[in-house]
C-alpha cells in the first residue's frame, strides 16, 4: 500500500493548495507546496541501497478487481531513478518558482494545484507496472501540461501552444493505448514485468510490429521527436518553472522511459531498432540545427531538448541491440544504455539550470530576446556563471558532466555503423555522420545561448527594464543544479554505480542479474581514440562556426516559413475547423424540433430495421392480463391529452393538457404495482408544470403563422413510426421468454448482499450505484449550464459577434 | 404573484410541512419500501416550489438561504466520497457496508453506508431543481 500511496500524496496534498492561498496569503503558497517533493525526495533516495543490489519494491492497490485492474507500483533502478529526477528537479522547481512568481498577482493556487497533479502523473507513469493506469497516468500529464501551459490563460499564445501540445500528446497516447491492448492479447496480461518474462514467445506473434509502432508513437509524441516535436516550442508559453520542470526534466522524458521500459519486450526486432535509433538521431541533428534559428531564448533551449531527446532516444535504440550480441559482456552496446540513462541524467541536470537562468534573464530585463539581450556579463555575473556551466555541460566539454555522456554517444554511434545485423553495416555509416554533425550544432547553439546574451554589447535602452542579478533565493536551485554539473564530472563511476547501473539493469534485464555485473568505469580520458578525434572536430569546427555565425546565419532564411510541419499543423487545424463549423452549421439549425427529428428518425430507423432483418418479432399474448376498465380509462385520458395539446391554441391549455398526460402515466404505474415509479412520476410532473407555469410569463405566444403550420407528412411519418416502433418493441419484449427474468436475481440477493428491501432503490445505491453517481453529475451539469443559459447571456455586442 | 392569496398561503404553511415531514420519511424509509433519495429530494423541491408560488420568490429565499449551487457541489462530494471510502478499507470502489446496531430509542436499527450516498443523491436533485427553478422564475 505504501508505495502506491506515495505515487497519489502530491495529489491529495493539492485539495490543500487553494485553501493555503485563500487563508495564509502572507506566505507564499509555494514554501508549503516545496514539502511535498522534498518528504518524496528523501524517501525515495532512502530506497536506493535496495536497486543498488538489483533488489525491486512492488506494491499493489486493488482499482476493480473484477477487472483485473489494480495499481501495482514497481520500483526497479528505472523508477527510482525517475522517481527521484521527478521529486529531486520537483523541489528545485518548486523553490526557485516561490521567487518567480509572485504571490499577489499570480493565481499561485492554480498553478501549485496542476503542477502536483502532474508530479502524481510522473511518478505513476514510471511505477506504475499495470499497463492501463500507466495509459491513465500518461494522459493526466498531457492534461495538467495543458493546463499549466495554458496558465496565462488570457493570452492566445498561452492556449494556442496548451492546445497544440494537448493534441499531439492525446493523440500518441490513443495510439499507445492501442498497442497495450494488442500486446495484452498477445500476452494475456497487462502486467509489464509478465510481459518482459514472456518476451521471447512475443516476437513472432502477428500483432507484434503493431503494437510496437503504436507504441513509439505514443513515446515519440511524447517525448517531442520528429515530426511531433512542433508542439514543445509553443509550450514554451508556460511560465519557466513549468519549461524547466515539465518540458525538460520530466514529462518529456516519459517517452524515454517507455521506450527504454519496452526495450527487453521489443528489442527483438530489427524494426525497433531502426526506428528508435534512427528517428532518435534524426531529431537530434534536425533540433541542433534549428536551435540556432530561435530568436527567443526559451525557444532556443526548447530546440536544444528536442535534439538531447533525439540523442538519449538513439542511445536507447543502440542499446536493444545488446540482445542481438552472444557475448554480451564483450560489446559496446551495454555502453549505449549506461550513457543513454547517463546523458539522461546529465541532461536533466543542466537543462534545469539552464531554463532556469533563461527564466532569470527574461525576469530581471523582462526580455526573451536574444538580439535585446547581450553585455550582461559583468550585470549578472553569477546567472552567466550557471548559464555557462550549463551550456559548456552541453556542449560536451571537458569538465562538465555532459562530457563523459557525449562521448559515451560516440562510441555507441560508432559501434552501430560496424554492426552487420539489420543491414546495418550499409547504411549504419550514417549514423556517426549524423551525430557528428549534430554534435557540432549542439556545440553552436550552446555557444550561441551563452555568449549572444551574456557577452557582446549591452543595450539597455532596448530592454524593458533595468537589468540587475536576481535575488539570491532564485539562483539557489540553478546554482544546486549548476554544482552537480560539475560534482558529475568528478564522481561519475559514483553516481554510475547509484544510480545509472540498476536502471541499466532494468533495460537489458537479460544480459546481468544484478547492477554490480555491468562492468562500465567512466573515465575523463579513454585514449586517443576515434570518438577522441570526432569530439577534437567537434570542438574545431563548432568553434569555427559559431565565430562565422554572423556571415552565415542568412542561410536560415533559405527555409521558407511557409513550408514547415507548424505550417501543416495550422493549416490542418484551420481547415479542420472551418469544416467542421461548415458541417455543423447545416444540420445545427437551433431549433429543438429539428433534432427531435433527427433522434426520432435514428431511433425508428435502427430500432426497427433490427427488428425486420433479425426477424425477432414474436408476438405471444397467452400471459397477458385482461385490459380492465381502468385501463380503458386511462387510456382514453391519455389521447384525449395528447390531442389536445396537439390542437391547442395558447399554451396554458397544452401546459395543462401535457400535465394530465403525466399523471395518466402515472395512474398506469400504479395500476401496474409499481410505486416507485408512480410516486416519482407523479412529483416530476408536479414539478414540472409549476416551472412551466414559473417560466410562463417568458415564453412567447403561440404564433398565427404556427396555428396554421397545419398538417407534415415527414413529422406525421416519424411520429407514427416511433410510435409503432415502441408498440412492436413492448409487445416482443414481452413474449420474449428465452433468458430468465432478470428480477429474479434481485430478489434473492437483495437482501443477502445489500441488506435492504427495496429492490429499485437498492439498485439505484448499490448494484449500480455507479450509474446513479454519473446520473446525478449530469444532473449538477445541467442545473450549471441553465444557470450560465440566463444568468450569463451575452452582452449586446457579444452577442453580435458571435453571430458572424 | 403580488395578489394576497391568502386561501393558498394558509394551507400551503400546513402543507409545506406535511410534505417536507414526508419527503423525510420517504428518504429514510426508501430502503425497504418505496422511496429514497431522489424521491425524497424531488419531493422537497416540490414543498419549497408551493412556497414559491404562494409567495413569492424573493420572501422564500429570505426563509431558506440556502445556496442551491452550493448544495448540489456538497451533494455531489458526498456521494463520490462515500464511493471511495471503500480505498481507505482496501476493497473496490463503491462498495457499501452496513450492519445492525442496537440504538437507544430505535431498537435495533440497520445503519447502510448507502445512506449516506443517497443523502448526496437527494441533495443533488433538490439542489439542482431548485437551482433550475430559481434561475427561471428570478429572470427578467
Amino acid at each position: 500500500m505504501s508505495l502506491v500511496f506515495l505515487i497519489f500524496l502530491p495529489i491529495l496534498a493539492a485539495c490543500l493548495v487553494p485553501l493555503l492561498f485563500k487563508k495564509i496569503g502572507r506566505i507564499h503558497t509555494g514554501w508549503f507546496v516545496l514539502i511535498v517533493p522534498l518528504v518524496l525526495f528523501v524517501y525515495y533516495a532512502t530506497l536506493l541501497p535496495i536497486t543498488m543490489d538489483g533488489g525491486t519494491r512492488v506494491s499493489e492497490f486493488q482499482w476493480i478487481p473484477s477487472l483485473g485492474l489494480s495499481f501495482v507500483a514497481y520500483l526497479d533502478g528505472l523508477s527510482l531513478l525517475f522517481s527521484l529526477l521527478i521529486t529531486g528537479i520537483g523541489s528545485l522547481v518548486v523553490l526557485y518558482s516561490v521567487f518567480y512568481l509572485d504571490k499577489n498577482r499570480e493565481q499561485l493556487h492554480n498553478f501549485y494545484v496542476y503542477l502536483l497533479m502532474f508530479m502524481t502523473a510522473m511518478l505513476g507513469i514510471v511505477q506504475s507496472d499495470h499497463m492501463i493506469s500507466l495509459y491513465l497516468f500518461w494522459e493526466l500529464t498531457s492534461i495538467s501540461s495543458f493546463l499549466l501551459i495554458g496558465y496565462w490563460y488570457t493570452r492566445d499564445r498561452s492556449r494556442f501552444g496548451a492546445l497544440k501540445s494537448m493534441m499531439i500528446t492525446v493523440f500518441g497516447g490513443l495510439m499507445m493505448l492501442g498497442g497495450f491492448v494488442l500486446l495484452s492479447i498477445m500476452g494475456n496480461t497487462y502486467s509489464i514485468r509478465e510481459l518482459v518474462s514472456q518476451a521471447p514467445e512475443l516476437v513472432n506473434h502477428e500483432f507484434f510490429t503493431w503494437a510496437l509502432v503504436l507504441i513509439l508513437l505514443g513515446a515519440f509524441t511524447k517525448s517531442a521527436q520528429f515530426p511531433f516535436y512542433i508542439w514543445l516550442p509553443d509550450a514554451m508559453e508556460a511560465p519557466t518553472p513549468v519549461s524547466a520542470y515539465l518540458h525538460s526534466a520530466t514529462m518529456v522524458k516519459a517517452g524515454l522511459y517507455l521506450v527504454a521500459r519496452f526495450t527487453p519486450i521489443f528489442a527483438a526486432s530489427g524494426t525497433w531498432i531502426w526506428l528508435v535509433t534512427g528517428v532518435g538521431l534524426f531529431t537530434m541533428f534536425w533540433g541542433s540545427f534549428f536551435a540556432l534559428k530561435q530568436k527567443d531564448l526559451k525557444a532556443i533551449l526548447a530546440f536544444s531538448t528536442v535534439s538531447q531527446l533525439g540523442l538519449i532516444m538513439s542511445l536507447l535504440g543502440a542499446s536493444a541491440l545488446g540482445f542481438h550480441v552472444e557475448d554480451a559482456a564483450g560489446t559496446v552496446f551495454k555502453y549505449a544504455a549506461f550513457a543513454a540513462i547517463f546523458h539522461l541524467v546529465n541532461h536533466a541536470v543542466f537543462k534545469g539550470s539552464l531554463f532556469m537562468v533563461a527564466g532569470i534573464v527574461d525576469h530581471e530585463t523582462g526580455t526573451r530576446d536574444i538580439r535585446k539581450l547581450g553585455g550582461l556579463m559583468s550585470i549578472m555575473p553569477i546567472s552567466f556563471t550557471l548559464a555557462m556551466i550549463g551550456s559548456f555541460s552541453m556542449a560536451g566539454i571537458p569538465l562538465f558532466g555532459g562530457f563523459l555522456s557525449k562521448e559515451m554517444f560516440l562510441t555507441a554511434m560508432l559501434a552501430i555503423a560496424e554492426f552487420n545485423l539489420f543491414s546495418m553495416d550499409v547504411w549504419g555509416v550514417l549514423f556517426p555522420v549524423l551525430a557528428w554533425i549534430g554534435s557540432v550544432f549542439t556545440f553552436v547553439y550552446s555557444f550561441y545561448f551563452v555568449f549572444h546574451t551574456f557577452a557582446g554589447k549591452h543595450k539597455p535602452e532596448e530592454l524593458p527594464k533595468h537589468a540587475h542579478e536576481a535575488p539570491i533565493g532564485m539562483l539557489v536551485s540553478p546554482a544546486i543544479l549548476a554544482a552537480l554539473v560539475i560534482i558529475i564530472f568528478f564522481i561519475p563511476n559514483l553516481v554510475g554505480d547509484w544510480i545509472v547501473k540498476p536502471a541499466v539493469l532494468a533495460i537489458q534485464p537479460f544480459m546481468y542479474s544484478s547492477p554490480d555485473e555491468v562492468d562500465i568505469h567512466v573515465s575523463a580520458w579513454h585514449g586517443a581514440n576515434t570518438e577522441f578525434f570526432m569530439t577534437l572536430g567537434i570542438f574545431a569546427v563548432g568553434a569555427l562556426l559559431f565565430w562565422s555565425f554572423r556571415k552565415w546565419k542568412r542561410a536560415y532564411e533559405v527555409f521558407p516559413d511557409t513550408v514547415s510541419l507548424n505550417r501543416l499543423y495550422d493549416t490542418f487545424t484551420y481547415l479542420s475547423d472551418g469544416g467542421a463549423n461548415r458541417f455543423s452549421a447545416v444540420y445545427m439549425t437551433g431549433f429543438i424540433r429539428s433534432y427531435l427529428v433527427y433522434m426520432f428518425g435514428f431511433l425508428v430507423l435502427i430500432v426497427l430495421s433490427t427488428l425486420v432483418l433479425t426477424e425477432a418479432f414474436v408476438l405471444d399474448l397467452t400471459n397477458s392480463a385482461p385490459v380492465g376498465i381502468y385501463g380503458i380509462v386511462i387510456i382514453a385520458a391519455l389521447v384525449g391529452g395528447t390531442t389536445t395539446i396537439l390542437f391547442a391554441k395558447s399554451r396554458l391549455t397544452s401546459i395543462i393538457a401535457l400535465g394530465a398526460v403525466g399523471y395518466s402515466v402515472a395512474l398506469f404505474f400504479v395500476m401496474f404495482r409499481a410505486p416507485d415509479l408512480a410516486l416519482t412520476q407523479l412529483v416530476i410532473e408536479t414539478i414540472s408544470v409549476a416551472l412551466f407555469l414559473l417560466a410562463f410569463y417568458h415564453l412567447p405566444k403561440v404564433s398565427k403563422k404556427e396555428e396554421r403550420m397545419g398538417f407534415k407528412l415527414g413529422n406525421a411519418a416519424i411520429a407514427l413510426g416511433v410510435g409503432v416502433t415502441m408498440t412492436l418493441v413492448a409487445l416482443a419484449s414481452h413474449s420474449q421468454k428465452v433468458l430468465p427474468s432478470i428480477s429474479e436475481y434481485y430478489k434473492e440477493t437483495v437482501y443477502s448482499e445489500a441488506g435492504g428491501g427495496n429492490i429499485v432503490n437498492v439498485i439505484l445505491v448499490d448494484y449500480r450505484g455507479f450509474d446513479t453517481l454519473f446520473e446525478i453529475t449530469v444532473l449538477g451539469i445541467a442545473g450549471i449550464a441553465i444557470i450560465t443559459m440566463i444568468k450569463l447571456r451575452l452582452s449586446k455586442k457579444e452577442e453580435q459577434h458571435e453571430n458572424k | 404573484m403580488k395578489t394576497n392569496d391568502v386561501m393558498l398561503q394558509t394551507a400551503t404553511k400546513v402543507v409545506t410541512f406535511i410534505i417536507l415531514m414526508f419527503a423525510i420519511h420517504i428518504f429514510f424509509a426508501g430502503h425497504y419500501t418505496p422511496g429514497g433519495g431522489f424521491v425524497g429530494g424531488l419531493l422537497t423541491a416540490s414543498a419549497i416550489v408551493l412556497l414559491m408560488l404562494a409567495y413569492d420568490i424573493e420572501t422564500v429565499k429570505k426563509i431558506i438561504p440556502f445556496n442551491y449551487v452550493m448544495m448540489t457541489a456538497i451533494g455531489l462530494l458526498l456521494a463520490l466520497g462515500t464511493a471511495s471510502a471503500s480505498i481507505f478499507f482496501n476493497v473496490p470502489f463503491f462498495t457499501h457496508a452496513y450492519d445492525y446496531f442496537d440504538l437507544p430509542l430505535w431498537g435495533e436499527t440497520s445503519l447502510h453506508s448507502a445512506a449516506l450516498f443517497d443523502l448526496g443523491v437527494y441533495l443533488v436533485v433538490v439542489g439542482v431543481t431548485m437551482t433550475i427553478i430559481q434561475t427561471i422564475g428570478e429572470d427578467e
